[in-house]
């Protein structure tokens, strides 16, 4: 248990520590804010779709927390590249909580980028409909970041490189973004299209999300959860059982 | 536990990289409290059975047997019987000096006050006290290497591994170094298995010798041993007579090129 926290809070400090990388990760999620927002807010309104920034803002806080969650996958290729990864690989310590405490550190932080980045969707004049509602945003918020930092870590347990990562990143992490609901709603879309969205796991987090944000949903809380946590585990057995065979 | 015993068992191992042979079926043993040490020219598998040996890597072939445990099948058993200073950076470049020994000591699961304690002094032993808070990131070459070996004494396993521990330190630094190591050698028997090119220091530190070549053991004996099998009068000269004169070309790796280039101009 120590372990995971040690390496946990690892994670947590080097991520305050680099300023660069906070301030990087949060341009992309304003574009994106601003552009679609103000983009199509009247061609969705005359469709009848209601406010297109309050649809959107959920889809845009969880895209910064799948970026940032994924993207998490590299410290750990980082770690084998210089070399720390030979200090905690040598170490009696179970490969479970090592690669568990990595991905929850990972995923905190991402987490705290969701946070900011809904902070300030609040600031451009998102608006809630329930505030009492806001811990179950919150657990979404971070099934969707373990999730996310689980399979960026079972990735980077894979690879060797930095490129390897990138590519694989570019090739899966796009899909599931502009696959999922973030920018528009299922109802209605074409019926090859709806079922990638189904099977696109980011959807289940934005649905659950919006659920609690702006009461509009297309599943239950249960499901969306239960698709959420599951997956998370799943990726999780992976991660380890690849990370178990890493040698240095 | 008998004090006779061998801590260390190695039988016919091997190691093949694709179709290259690294290691080359190769059989030694090490007695407990004993200081062993592997001395042989570039590439000849030192350090990969080092990393075998402390389950960082998986044999060809062999059986092994550390403190009663096989690396294969009992990692953690194994691992906790010994300590390691590797001979490839393994500092987290973004923690400070003090942050870095902290970390190591929860790993092994130090008490927090020895743990504080201990920190302390060694810092203090490799002169680094003073810079506890600065980030490794600033650290020179040397000052790494001092961090790293002051790490790798934090716990005091039963079996300390120091792959080339003294490289690039200066001559003060590695007198200092080595007796520590003997030091805590004698007062807790702790068994220490080295490798370094640097013949005085084998000669003055080691109870027995292994040198090896091409991913074989070609000698095993205490310095004077080795001396008399070659009829020599220096570690050196005995070491150019087992081994030849040619210098083995090494073909680096990308990884290898790729530290080489992080060691020169600093990370990233
Ligand atoms: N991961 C690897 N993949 C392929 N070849 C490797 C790998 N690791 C080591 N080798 C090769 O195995 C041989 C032995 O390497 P090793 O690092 O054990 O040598 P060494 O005795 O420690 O040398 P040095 O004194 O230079 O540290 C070398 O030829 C090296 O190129
Ligand atoms: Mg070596």
């Amino acid at each position: 248990m120590n372990t995971v926290y040690v390496l946990w809070i690892r994670e947590i400090k080097k991520y305050f520590r680099s300023k660069s990388r906070i301030i990087g990760a949060l341009g992309q999620p304003i574009l994106f804010l601003i552009a679609f927002g103000y983009g199509f807010q009247s061609i969705f309104k005359r469709a009848g779709g209601g406010n297109y920034i309050e649809f959107l803002a959920p889809g845009i806080i969880l895209m910064s927390v799948l970026f940032t969650g994924v993207f998490s996958g590299i410290n750990l290729i980082w770690d084998r590249e210089f070399g720390f990864l030979k200090e905690t690989m040598a170490a009696p310590v179970s490969r479970f909580s090592i690669i568990l405490g990595k991905t929850l550190g990972g995923a905190t932080v991402a987490l705290i980028q969701g946070i900011i980045v809904f902070l300030l969707t609040l600031i451009i004049g998102f608006k809630i409909t329930n505030y009492w509602l806001l811990p179950i945003a919150f657990i979404f918020v971070f099934l969707v970041s373990l999730l996310f930092t689980s399979l960026g870590t079972t990735i980077a347990s894979m690879l060797e490189d930095m490129q390897g990562f990138q590519l694989i990143i570019n090739f899966l992490v796009m899909p599931i973004f502009f696959l999922s609901g973030a920018l528009f709603p299922l109802t209605g879309l074409p019926k090859a299209l709806k079922i990638v969205a189904r099977i696109d796991p980011l959807t289940y987090g934005i649905d659950g999300l919006r659920h609690a944000l702006i009461a509009v949903h297309n599943f239950s809380y249960m499901v969306d959860f239960l698709v959420l946590f599951i997956l998370s585990i799943i990726i999780l057995s992976v991660g380890t059982y690849v990370f178990e065979r890493i040698q240095v | 536990m008998d004090k006779e015993e061998n801590i260390i068992k190695v039988s016919n191992l091997t190691k093949n990289f694709k179709d290259f042979v690294a290691v080359n079926d190769i059989s030694f043993e090490v007695k407990r409290g004993e200081i062993f040490a592997f001395l042989g020219p570039n590439g000849a598998g030192k350090s990969t059975t080092i990393k075998i040996i402390t389950t960082l890597a998986t044999p060809t072939s062999g059986k092994i047997e550390i403190n009663g445990h096989d690396p294969l099948k009992n990692k953690d058993q194994t691992r906790k019987s010994f300590g390691i200073v590797f001979q490839d950076p393994s500092l987290d470049d973004d923690l400070t000096a003090y942050e870095n020994m902290a970390l190591h000591a929860s790993l092994y699961g130090l008490p927090k006050n020895i743990a504080k304690s201990r920190i302390q002094e060694l810092l203090e032993f490799v002169e680094l006290w003073e810079r506890r808070n600065s980030f490794v990131k600033t650290f020179s070459g040397g000052m790494k290497r001092r961090l790293e070996i002051a790490r790798g004494l934090l716990h005091h396993p039963k079996i300390l591994f120091l792959d080339e521990p003294t490289i690039g330190l200066d001559p003060q630094t590695r007198n200092h170094v080595w007796s520590y190591v003997k030091d805590i050698n004698e007062k807790e028997n702790m068994t220490v298995f080295l490798t370094t090119h640097y013949m005085d220091e084998a000669e003055r530190v080691a109870d027995r010798i292994a040198i090896m070549d091409h991913g074989k053991i070609i000698a095993t004996g205490s310095s004077d041993v080795l001396k008399k099998k070659t009829n020599t009068t220096s570690l050196e000269d005995a070491f150019l007579a087992l081994t030849g004169k040619d210098i083995r070309e090494e073909e680096a790796s990308s990884k290898d090129l790729l530290r080489a280039h992080r060691n020169r101009f600093g990370r990233r």
